[in-house]
């Protein structure tokens, strides 16, 4: 595993950039990452980050974005407005963990 | 006297039953088999009733003629599980104990879910193939459908037969070929997946295939709605895709009953232990085939595979011993490419689809992920196989847990 240093933080990644220690992270790391890829954070984004890390703490793995709208009530089109693009990537990236693994 | 109960007489549940009973003794075992109609579909045979080639009703068999003397069979509908009292409750009221419960109820397309699917347009200029009566309504549209836009799309993942839509998409290619109309239509491929399929290798050689076939493929597509008036598919991030006949997979979600007994995800599967498909939240209940969460894909033959696994350790769980054998996601699919060839994949939890012979190294005589004929006699050869080997629970020679050899490990990406 690849490891870097990112704002003072020595953090492991895997080769896309995705953190690979849960423990790593915390919100000022988050800021960064999130400026990284031209997201600034605001609450609605916080809400997001703070149910993937809890989620993931429980499941072991990162929810998708069904997931998310369902169980945080966050609608997938306002996802979309928060991490334009790509938000199930986008948002995993920014809360530090794993890629989400693309269903078989 | 213990009751083991099982939800769902399709392929796992049937399979799971019929594998059981031999194994159970009869005097100490009751095996009771719930599902809410007598008609027990060969699904994979869907594909190709739109294309005239296969007869909708030679789909079609009676469940209970496909389950063990010794098997109770119960018509009804799975209302709820009550799973801290070990109770299943029929609509109209019917309520059945258990010690064991088996969920095997699968996942079926939920048209509903996407706004503007099911209104006006359905089944009219929107169809889909993974119900009888869709796949025999498009084959009317498709008689009459000589030029245009056809748009084939996937709602969201996962869906069972993940490459289903790929064959569909093959198989239409080669169909509008043959009746010298494929200059005339125009074809895109829509999908949420960032490519034709999820797994490197795959997903480069499939994707391959359609820039061979012009097909045009919209990756990243996660549809928020259609305008049935301007015929639209319209994503979540404002792409719009237009047809004259769209060909959808709805969004696949499991039972109703499984959200209603508080069992299951967000999309009604039940949370299992990958290895052994035990419920995370109760000891006694189990989850086969589609009904599962597991990480691998939704298809007939992970349902088999896992259910082979699934007996022994049933056995031994019962038994009071600890659960020996530990399933590794083996899936292996062929996907029909048109023209009487097919591919097959086979991958597990860990490793993705590589090219290759199966199911003896070397030998074959199928090649993973290349197209040939002998790989489209085998895809056609399995209905017989399910009627007669499979469902009964007849031993079939292919091997439970995936083998890496005769794989080509170079091509898989470092
Ligand atoms: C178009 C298409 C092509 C496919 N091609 C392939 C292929 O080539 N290879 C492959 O391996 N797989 C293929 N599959 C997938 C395969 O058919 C399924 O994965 C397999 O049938 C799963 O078995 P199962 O027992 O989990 O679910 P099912 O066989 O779907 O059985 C579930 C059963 O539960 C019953 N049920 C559900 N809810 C209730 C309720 N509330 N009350 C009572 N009964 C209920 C249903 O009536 C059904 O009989 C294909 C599927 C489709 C749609």
């Amino acid at each position: 595993m690849p490891v870097t240093t990112i704002d003072g933080h020595t953090i492991h990644v895997d080769d896309e950039g995705f953190m690979t220690d849960y423990d790593e992270w915390d919100e000022q790391l988050a800021s960064t990452l999130a400026g990284q890829i031209g997201v600034e954070l605001t609450d609605e984004h916080w809400k997001a980050l703070h149910f993937l890390r809890t989620d993931f703490r429980e499941k072991g793995e990162t929810p998708t974005l069904r997931r998310v709208s369902v169980s945080a009530g966050i609608p997938t089109k306002t996802l979309f407005a928060l991490f334009p693009a790509k938000p199930a990537k986008k948002m995993a990236y920014v809360a530090g963990l794993p890629k989400p693994r693309g269903c078989v | 006297m213990r009751d083991l109960v099982i939800l769902g007489a399709g392929t796992a549940g049937t399979m799971a039953a019929n594998k059981l009973r031999r194994k159970l003794d009869r005097n100490d075992w009751r095996i009771t088999v719930v599902d809410r109609d007598d008609e027990h579909h060969y699904q994979p045979g869907y594909l190709f009733v739109p294309f005239g080639r296969q007869d909708p009703a030679g789909l079609v068999r009676s469940r209970h003629a496909f389950l063990a003397d010794g098997v109770r069979f119960v018509t009804g509908e799975v209302d709820e599980v009550q799973a801290e009292d070990s109770k299943v409750r029929l609509v109209g009221g019917q309520e059945l104990g258990y010690d064991y419960l088996v969920i095997a109820s699968g996942t079926s397309p939920r048209p509903s879910e996407t706004p503007g699917m099911e209104g006006a347009a359905w089944r009219r200029s929107i169809f889909d193939f993974f119900t009888l009566d869709g796949a025999t309504a498009l084959r009317e549209a498709l008689n009459g459908f000589d030029h245009g836009r056809l748009v084939v799309h996937t709602t969201d993942i996962p869906i069972k037969c993940p490459v289903a839509p790929l064959e569909f998409s093959f198989l239409a290619d080669a169909w509008l070929r043959d009746r010298g109309l494929r200059d005339r239509v125009e074809m895109v491929f829509a999908t949420p997946l960032p490519g034709a399929f999820t797994k490197p290798v795959a997903s480069s050689r499939l994707g391959n295939m359609l820039d061979e076939r012009k097909i045009a493929l919209e990756a990243d597509f996660l549809v928020e709605r259609i305008d049935p008036e301007t015929r639209t598919l319209v994503s979540y991030d404002e792409r719009e895709i237009a047809f004259d006949l769209l060909v959808t997979v709805p969004l696949n979600m499991g039972a109703d009953f499984v959200a209603r007994s508080g069992l299951g995800d967000e999309l009604n599967y039940v949370p299992v232990d990958k290895h052994t498909l035990r419920s995370k939240a109760h000891d006694n209940v189990f989850a086969l085939g589609d009904a599962a969460d597991l990480p691998t894909s939704k298809a007939g033959s992970v349902a088999h595979f896992s259910v082979e696994m699934f007996v022994p350790n049933f056995l031994e769980h019962v038994a009071g011993r600890p659960m020996t054998r530990s399933f590794d996601g083996h899936a292996n699919c062929f996907i029909e490419s048109g023209h009487d060839k097919a591919l097959l994949i086979d991958f597990n939890y860990d490793v993705e689809p590589l090219p290759g012979r199966f199911p003896v190294p070397r030998l074959g005589p199928l090649s993973l992920l290349e197209e040939t004929r002998m790989n489209h006699l085998g895809k056609l050869a399995f209905q017989w196989i399910y009627w007669n080997a499979l469902l009964p629970g007849r031993p079939i020679p292919l091997p439970t847990a995936m083998s890496m050899a005769g794989k080509h490990l170079e091509m898989q990406e470092a």
